[in-house]
């Protein structure tokens, strides 16, 4: 894939994106384009978010192609869980050095897909340009496609420069590079009625396998997981599957497009977090594989689980009743887990809605109630006034947000994608609920917060 | 002697280097009311910034210019202004530590006439001062950011504005320490040259900023430090202690600048190490070492009785940057183990010194055949699988590791530092025997 300014307004104008107010696809929406503030920006880049959407491939090589500190700094943290291969948390890096930024790092390139070949046999090489490498014009696509030609594994280029714009710009980055180079390449051994693709869901603290036992409970099959736990072989497959299913997530929207309109795959558009979030998930793949027997056993496996999960609630309804919570977090998520905390029979003072296409914003209002604030910036001290203001006993966030909890004494729980518990399905509110729990009822917050006796 | 060899390969498998940046930002963060600044892309500071929180878990200041395809074609001066400014209105730093990176560098942006053309348009700004230090990715590792960083502070602010009125002491010292030394370390030496009744400007002092402490109110920038005033006078010290090869440079600027003399200590780690130091404080000072030392010298001789058994003829492989490998190396051959194998990020005047066969410079595939029938690993938690795959104990050094707690008071250097070491280490081995 040629990383042409044309491809980046197309990713930028996704005219499925509810992001994007412009669907005639005539100038750039806003909310896509706002670019990075010098000395405000907090996020990831481009490179960083092609690599949250790839890497979770478990059985490929990940090469990144650049100086030491783009893998250097970064391989091996991502929280992506594998139920077999390992190869996608080893590091590879050209780690390029100045003679190479000076003549070129094409043969270093080179060279070292086909190391990798050698010595690691990979199902497939994703390989990453960075900003480095496409400055000094190094050639990506050409020297994947004489790698994969030499050695007969695919050789994906991934042209994902930091500087080309966010996190989020660079998760479209890493689609279409399945688009182009994966997905149709491959048939599968037997296809069913009850084929599904999962999209933009990367097992973070393994939360796939909170969900997958329902699927198989049902009979509905995941064809390919894109990308959490994935396979290449399976995502090279994922045209042949019926149904899209979009996780929590705007970021892959347009592969979820894309093969709509290539291969007629419809896509919908879910959450696996909280009762009402997930039951509305597995009725809607039902309803739309649009076999009534399967919308009954959806039915049947609903007030099973909802039975189960309110027993194993009940202690912690009682410990979470009313407790005062401000939400910080992006997107989907912002209304997803206020309909869970509300599960729980919490009280949702303040949310984040900086992320938020206005669909999300309304369900946002309507959950909150008339008392809840929304929140469309918040830095660090904006966020503590408002906990402050709210009189909220707990911050729910990021991780980049923990130590500005921690450090003012407030109760915190991680909720993005460092986070170390599986919260989605209905297990996974279980666990919620039990971290929760622990999270405000620790015993340090009285001590901490008590004063030397000599103060 | 050893050979320093450098394995003939195209591709780094499991890096064991970070970038220089990572480092210039480690060492600024010792500074109080710092923001380090890179000038790169978003995600150059995203990433850096994560593995300073997950190793330290403490909030960790570091800003971006934000370069964009744009920008990197017209320059980043616009983005460096534009950058600081932002920074000055937000966050109020009393000293921004201004970094390259491999886009920066690669790119070729005129720094030094930025900053002129910065403080012509800006004299509004002239009490702000702005340490700039070129750190281009695609050289060097970790510890050269992090010295470069001490050189360009030690060379920018005492000449910048006449000394403040601090108080002032005839005592005064300058201890330059480098990126080995944790702030549990940085501790550990400012309370021994204290008791030597000398005055130790730290720098940069991260016992105050990075060691893990609750503090009363909020802050966008770093809460402790050595301060500005103290970077002002450093030209009243009357010696510089420089712990760490790394901290030559900045010595030789000081002496050279300042008039200042200073005395090199490779390492505090291990009983003749630490005399050395305690005899060099003493000289200095005129004051006998203090009884205090003098016991836990005699602990420290005991726990070296207690534990050689279970370190003798041991074969330790090491991950670690120079001056680290080569403290820890040293002092493990003093104790009778055998160095099986040492892998390192990056070149340093001390490798070739050392008293073992070879060097790597190289990535933790190497390592890991090297280290093949080890009875110990010693590196940062990225070894831990590899120490899983081989059966094979490791002790946590280093930077970054993110699975075990409190690094930001771990301390291996003086008698106490030492003896700590020996006992853990020494468990480790002997929990081996148990097995």
């Amino acid at each position: 894939m040629k990383l042409t300014q044309g491809k980046i307004n197309e990713l930028l104008s996704e005219s499925a994106c509810e992001h994007n107010h412009k669907k005639d696809g005539k100038g750039k929406n806003k909310s896509c384009t706002q670019q990075a503030q010098p000395g405000a920006a907090q996020g990831g880049c481009a490179f960083d978010g092609a690599m949250i959407a790839l890497v979770p491939i478990t059985d490929a090589a990940h090469l990144v192609h650049g100086p030491i500190a783009c893998a250097g700094n970064s391989w091996g943290s991502r929280g992506s869980l594998s139920s077999g291969p390992m190869l996608y948390k080893m590091g590879f890096t050209t780690d390029l050095n100045e003679n190479d930024v000076i003549f070129g790092g094409e043969k270093r390139l080179y060279k070292a897909i086909l190391e990798i070949q050698q010595r690691y046999n990979p199902a497939a090489i994703f390989v990453y340009s960075t900003c480095v490498t496409a400055l000094i014009g190094d050639d990506l696509d050409a020297v994947c496609q004489t790698a994969a030609e030499k050695t007969g594994t695919p050789v994906i280029p991934v042209n994902s420069p930091g500087f080309i714009g966010s996190k989020n710009l660079g998760n479209r980055v890493g689609g279409e590079a399945l688009l182009d180079y994966v997905v149709g390449t491959r048939e599968p051994e037997l296809t069913t009625p009850y084929d599904i693709n999962l999209i933009g869901e990367y097992n973070i603290a393994g939360e796939l396998w909170n969900v997958l036992p329902l699927f198989e409970k049902l009979g509905i099959r995941v064809l390919a997981q894109i990308t959490g736990d994935g396979r290449y072989q399976d995502i090279a497959c994922a045209h042949r599957a019926k149904l899209n299913v979009m996780i929590c997530s705007k970021a892959l929207i347009n592969m979820a497009r894309k093969m709509e309109e290539k291969y007629g795959i419809p896509y919908i558009e879910e959450s696996f977090y909280g009762v009402e979030d997930m039951n509305r998930c597995l009725r809607n793949i039902a309803a739309k594989l649009g076999d009534p027997n399967l919308q009954q056993r959806v039915e049947q496996l609903i007030a099973a689980e909802t039975e189960k999960l309110n027993e194993a609630l009940i202690p912690y309804r009682e410990r979470l009743k009313g407790k005062r919570v401000v939400l910080y977090t992006g997107g989907v998520k912002s209304w997803s887990i206020i309909s869970a905390a509300k599960d729980l029979g919490m009280e949702v003072c303040a949310t984040s809605t900086k992320k938020s296409t206005e669909e999300d914003k309304a369900r946002i209002k309507e959950l909150l109630g008339k008392d809840g604030i929304m929140l469309e910036k918040g830095n660090a001290q904006e966020l503590l006034r408002v906990i402050a203001q709210t009189r909220a006993e707990m911050l729910i966030a990021g991780g980049r947000n923990q130590y500005t909890a921690l450090k003012a004494r407030i109760p915190f729980l991680d909720i993005n994608q460092e986070r170390h518990h599986p919260y989605a399905g209905y297990d996974g509110l279980v666990e919620m609920a039990r971290e929760l729990d622990e999270a405000l009822h620790s015993p340090v917050w009285e001590q901490i917060r008590q004063p030397a006796p000599w103060e | 002697m050893a050979t320093i060899t450098t394995l003939k390969k195209s591709v780094a498998v499991n890096p064991l280097k970070q970038s220089q940046p990572l480092g210039a930002a480690l060492a600024f963060l010792g500074l109080k009311g710092v923001m380090p600044l890179f000038h790169g892309s978003q995600g150059c500071t995203a990433f850096a910034k994560v593995m300073l929180v997950r190793h330290f878990r403490e909030a960790i200041p570091l800003s971006t210019t934000a370069m964009t395809e744009v920008s990197t074609i017209l320059g980043g001066e616009e983005n460096i202004e534009t950058a600081v400014l932002t920074l000055v209105e937000k966050s109020n730093p009393e000293i921004i530590g201004l970094c390259t990176t491999g886009l920066t560098e690669t790119r070729g942006d005129d720094m030094d006439g930025i900053l002129k053309n910065f403080r012509k348009r800006h004299p509004e700004l002239d009490h702000l001062p702005i340490v700039f230090v070129s750190t281009a990715d695609f050289k060097g590792a970790l510890q050269d950011g992090y010295a470069a960083a001490v050189e360009g502070i030690v060379k920018t602010i005492p000449t910048m504005s006449p000394a403040a009125p601090l108080d002032y002491y005839p005592s005064q010292i300058v201890v330059l320490a480098g990126s080995a030394f944790t702030p549990g370390d940085v501790q550990e030496v400012k309370e021994i040259v204290s008791a030597f009744g000398l005055h130790p400007i730290v720098v940069p002092d991260l016992s105050i900023s990075l060691d893990g402490h609750l503090g009363d109110s909020y802050s966008a920038v770093t809460g402790g430090g050595t301060t500005l005033a103290q970077l002002q006078s450093l030209g009243n010290s009357v010696f510089t202690l420089a712990l760490g090869e790394s901290m030559r440079g900045a010595a030789e600027i000081l002496q050279k600048q300042l008039g200042i003399p200073f005395e090199m200590f490779p390492q505090l780690t291990g009983l003749g190490a630490t005399d050395e130091f305690l005899q060099a404080l003493s000289d200095i000072s005129g004051i006998p070492v203090p009884e205090k030392y003098r016991h836990q010298r005699r602990q420290l001789q005991d726990a070296m009785l207690d534990t050689h058994f279970f370190f003798g003829r041991k074969r330790v492989s090491l991950a670690l940057e120079p001056d680290l490998l080569s403290t820890i190396a040293q002092w493990l051959l003093a104790m009778g183990a055998e160095i099986q194998a040492a892998v390192t990020t990056t070149k340093s005047p001390l490798l070739k010194q050392l008293p073992i066969e070879t060097v790597t410079i190289g990535d933790l595939e190497d390592f890991e055949q090297l280290a093949t029938g080890s009875d110990l690993l010693i590196g940062n938690s990225n070894l831990a699988p590899i120490a899983r795959r081989l059966h094979t104990p490791l002790y946590r050094l280093g930077f970054p590791i993110f699975d075990r707690l409190g690094n930001g008071q771990r301390c291996t250097v003086g008698y106490r530092g030492t003896t700590e070491l020996l006992f853990d280490i020494g468990n480790l081995f002997l929990e081996q025997e148990e097995l």
